[in-house]
């Protein structure tokens, strides 16, 4: 009798560990994915995606209207196709536009969507086409240099 | 000049007491290592000490992962908030606890919980000398008393420094997102983008292992080898604790120089 119980809770702790590690497998690690509320899915390519992530928010106005499901690339055009999975309560335009922001100076990237004005709404598969690609801070340095020196040189031009 | 030659003679006897305890200590891992497929056949004395070890440490491992979470929690928040990154915050947690607090946190809990009680126990047992009557009815101490101990202790060390990340990721949860307001879909899609199963999690398991090896291997020893007096078994106790410590925090570095050098 001692023993069963004793075994009971060998039993209850084994299985509290084996808990724990697939806890820590699927929930903390990468090998599984969650989903919830239902959803639409919409493509939108980009020329660069910088360093967008699947599963990055899809912010409108700031607020988390979705989640970014999937990252391909297309062999034919060279760009990136993302699939954007919105949340059906949030119902967009068909000329909404969607460009790859980044959360502070340092933060995650996310996808900002900017409602157009047209009357149809988007459903699911439909395609965005005005997209915004992801600003690359070395191109934009870069391109600063560049300016900059040029800026200085004219002046010095007419004398 | 006497006193001078007295003390680099102590100097030399320590140097050579422990070699000598190294040695012994030694041979004793290998003999429990020979005699442990004796005790796996009768599994019900492992049971009961994965009962006395590793059921018994779940209070402390579970309570102060909890805790440890929550202050990772946030402390995280307040030094990310600074760069506008709180959403870095579930990755922090997930990292830190995963691969180094997880596992060294809940050796250091066991070896003070789990080690000691060990030590105290085998040590008692040698002063009243049931060790000794053991042998007297043919029956292998080592057999009968350690090896059970040595097993039952490192199968319980994994599952308490697994179950200590999970609530130490729960705890940095309920600061981070329950009570801060950090978005909570960031919070665990940047934890898993960032721990990867083989690289962070298991590799945090096999320290775990590592540590429970070293944790129950000092301690049965300062019990087997503690003098058969009161103040031999206290003595023996406390020197578990700082030693298996001790090992916990240079194996700790041994191992994630192995692991982590230049992923």
């Amino acid at each position: 009798m001692q023993r069963a119980t004793l075994d009971l809770w060998v039993g209850i702790f084994v299985v509290a560990g084996i808990a724990a590690i697939l806890f820590l497998a699927l929930k903390v690690g990468n090998m599984g994915s969650f989903d919830s509320a239902s959803t639409y899915t919409v493509k939108a390519s980009f020329e660069n995606i910088g360093g967008l992530k699947v599963r990055a928010p899809i912010k409108s106005a700031g607020v988390v209207v979705g989640r970014v499901s999937n990252i391909g690339f297309d062999s034919k055009t060279y760009e990136a196709t993302v699939s954007l999975k919105l949340d059906t309560r949030y119902k967009f335009p068909k000329d909404t536009s969607a460009s790859i922001m980044t959360s502070g100076l340092l933060g995650e990237q996310y996808i900002a969507l900017e409602a157009g004005g047209e009357e149809k709404m988007l459903s699911d598969g439909n395609t965005l086409k005005i997209t915004q690609g992801a600003v690359v801070l070395e191109n934009l340095i870069g391109q600063f240099l560049y300016n900059k020196s040029e800026g200085e040189a004219k002046p010095a031009a007419p004398r | 000049m006497n006193s001078l030659l007295d003390s680099l003679r102590g100097i030399g006897a320590r140097v050579i007491d422990g070699i000598w305890r190294m040695g012994v200590a030694t041979r004793f891992f290998l003999r429990t290592l020979l005699q442990s497929g004796q005790s796996f056949r009768r599994f019900h004395l492992i049971i009961r000490e994965i009962f006395s070890a590793g059921v018994l440490s779940l209070i402390i491992i579970l309570v102060s992962g909890l805790f440890v979470g929550m202050v990772l929690g946030l402390q995280g928040y307040e030094t990310l908030q600074t760069y506008g990154s709180e959403e870095a915050l579930g990755t922090l947690v997930a990292l830190s606890l995963v691969r180094e607090l997880g596992p060294v946190l809940a050796a250091l809990l066991f070896a003070s919980r789990a080690g000691s009680s060990i030590t105290a126990e085998i040590g008692l047992m040698k002063a009243t000398e049931q060790l000794a009557a053991m042998e007297m009815m043919a029956v292998d101490p080592i057999a009968r008393v350690v090896a059970p101990r040595f097993w039952g202790a490192v199968i319980s060390m994994p599952i308490l420094a697994a179950l200590f990340s999970a609530m130490g990721i729960l705890g940095g949860y309920l600061v981070g997102v329950v009570l801060i307001g950090v978005d909570e879909g960031s919070f665990w899609s940047q934890m898993q983008a960032a721990v990867d199963f083989r690289e962070d999690i298991l590799n945090g398991v096999i320290k775990s292992l590592v540590f429970g090896v070293a944790v129950t291997a000092i301690a049965l020893f300062e019990g087997y080898d503690a003098p058969p007096t009161a103040e031999g078994v206290s003595r023996a106790t406390t020197r578990t604790v700082v030693t298996s410590s001790l090992a916990i925090l240079g194996l700790d570095f041994i191992l994630t120089a192995f692991m982590f050098r230049g992923v």
